[in-house]
């Protein structure tokens, strides 16, 4: 990977890690730390859905598991935070696996596979609210414990550079993806899966080595919820807002883009937060602009934010070229 | 190198190929003719792994590959191109041969350099940049043949790569066809256009209704009256013939 490719996410990385620096108002940082773990979350549904072409619909899966395993180890088992982060992203991993294995290998694709990775889901939210081991409809509490060997933090700050870092690594990652044989083969399969058997793509191995990729990556956004709100129950773990929050980043982002999850998740956010503030009280007002940004992305913006500003350069140089009048 | 022995194959009641056997030899074009619905896309789909035959035996190099997937036959050496053409649409003329070239170059950049040789190989030097979508179907045909001749193929399969072209794009594509076979690469072809068949394939078989129906040089075959009925009708062959005995 050349330094060139890795420049503008140092830029980014960097201009964001100052945040924390000028602004100290919990309310602020609350909101970022929050921000960052959805666009964590995106990253991870970017790199099966944005560049091998599978939409899910249930990214909660992986989130959930990550975040359910980081919890319960350190309940149950009184594992030690930062092992229990480890072992809660390998086992969205293995979830993600398991449901690529099932699905793909039956050649599940476009809605069918959205409404599998659904229901795969929505069963894991009903068992998680009915077994014991997950505290059931109470939900689970993470002791609270502030120390840093406890993956527990005085300061905001922390977990939002902590957060910060996960999206850098994932910014990495992604771009790499764009300049590897793996990524090269991932965007054949999404782009036409028969050509890319005839060039000697193994269809199955390559679906599956990004599903995997992409669980433990959103797995990582899920261990970060639990132990930074301490918290848990099936509803926040394996609800339908994050398989909703994880696609809808990246698709007014722009999809298939080494930034639009991120730029997704903050635009999204901001806005919303931005009119839940000015619109007062009204319930549900930050999702009603959600649904209207969605709507407009589709209409106007198909390849995103990233797409409509690449337009709008393009057609300003263009005019610029061709000169006034 | 190919040898395709007795392969069957069935659609439910409908029986699309019946214990059809054919050869490809080193180094040869080798040509499959056939009407419309004789069953020449079916049997390609089978040698090239897309469909699994109902009966029979698909050989490469002695080796029995009839259970081997797709890729497994492409990293063996068989590459295909598509009738009906299959473009990475979003992806520039590079990227779409890249892909291709991965096959035997892990590393990206040599992947891109190996995509570039090829493009000019398949006159699509100075298209490079340019988005799959955006190109005439003559070129699209080219990116086809690109795409799989970066592979490395041992055996290039071409279904039907000059349909759709005009008399002139078919000329400049004949060429091409025929620099590959030079270069060593085996060529199973089935194509509609006559003209390109009896110059390029030394060796033609004749598929009509599922079974093959007639072999032989191309003069020869076009002169056979069971493969003249079969694309012009029944008793067409002894009406052209008790024609041409009047005219002379």
């Amino acid at each position: 990977m050349s330094a060139r490719g890795l420049l503008p996410i140092a830029v980014v990385v960097g201009l964001l890690a100052l945040i924390p620096l000028g602004v100290s108002a919990n309310t602020v940082l609350n909101f970022l730390v929050f921000t960052l773990i959805i666009a964590i979350a995106a990253q991870g549904w970017n790199i099966l859905g944005g560049y091998g072409g599978q939409f899910s619909f249930g990214h909660a899966a992986f989130f959930g598991t990550g975040a359910y395993a980081t919890a319960m180890l350190q309940v149950h088992l009184g594992l030690n935070s930062w092992i229990a982060f480890a072992i809660g992203i390998g086992a969205g991993a293995a979830v993600g696996l398991v449901i690529g294995f099932l699905s793909f290998r039956s050649g599940l694709r476009g809605s069918y596979f959205a409404l599998i990775t659904l229901a795969f889901a929505e069963v894991l939210r009903i068992v998680a609210n009915a077994s014991a081991a997950t505290g059931g409809a109470a939900g689970i509490l993470i002791k609270l414990d502030v120390r840093p060997t406890n993956f527990q933090f005085h300061s905001r700050a922390a977990f939002f550079w902590i957060a910060l870092a996960i999206v850098a690594v994932v910014l990495v990652v992604t771009r790499w993806l764009e300049h590897s044989r793996f990524g090269a083969q991932l965007i054949a399969v999404r782009e036409n899966e028969d050509a890319a058997r005839a060039l000697g793509v193994d269809v199955l191995r390559v679906k599956l080595g990004a599903i995997i990729l992409s669980a433990a990556v959103t797995a990582s956004a899920g261990c970060l919820y639990a132990q930074y709100f301490l918290y848990l129950d099936s509803t926040i773990a394996y609800g339908v807002w994050i398989s909703v929050e994880a696609l809808l980043a990246p698709i007014v982002g722009g999809i298939g883009t080494v930034f639009g999850p991120l730029i997704g998740a903050l635009a999204l956010h901001g806005l919303g937060n931005l009119t839940s503030q000015m619109a007062g009280r009204i319930p549900g007002i930050d999702l009603v602009v959600y649904g209207a940004l969605l709507v407009l992305a589709i209409a106007f913006a198909p390849k995103g934010l990233l797409g409509l500003v690449k337009r709008l350069r393009t057609r300003v140089t263009r005019r610029a070229i061709a000169g006034p009048g | 190198m190919l040898a395709v022995e007795r392969v069957t194959k069935r659609f439910g009641g409908l029986v699309a190929v019946n214990e059809a056997s054919l050869t490809a030899p080193q180094g040869r074009i080798t040509g499959l003719i056939g009407p419309n619905g004789a069953g020449k896309t079916t049997l390609f789909a089978v040698i090239a792994g897309f469909e699994a035959p109902t009966a029979g035996r698909v050989l490469l190099d002695g080796a029995d590959i009839t259970a081997e997937p797709v890729h497994r036959r492409a990293l063996r050496g068989i590459a295909r191109t598509f009738q009906i053409v299959q473009p990475f649409a979003g992806l520039t003329v590079r990227e779409n041969i890249a892909v291709g070239a991965h096959l035997r170059h892990r590393a990206r950049r040599d992947a891109l350099a190996k995509a570039e040789a090829v493009a000019w190989q398949v006159g699509l030097g100075d298209m490079l940049d340019r988005q799959a979508d955006s190109l005439t179907v003559a070129g699209r045909k080219r990116l086809e043949l690109g795409r799989a001749l970066a592979t490395m193929p041992r055996l290039l399969l071409l279904d039907e790569v000059l349909a759709g072209l005009n008399p002139s794009e078919i000329r400049d594509m004949i060429p091409v066809v025929r620099a590959i076979c030079e270069s060593g690469v085996t060529i199973l072809m089935v194509e509609h256009v006559m003209q390109a068949v009896m110059s390029l394939c030394e060796h033609i078989y004749v598929l009509a209704e599922g079974l093959i129906i007639a072999e032989g040089p191309p003069d020869a075959v076009s002169r056979d009256p069971r493969v003249i009925e079969a694309y012009l009708g029944h008793g067409a062959a002894t009406r052209s013939r008790s024609r041409e005995t009047s005219h002379a």
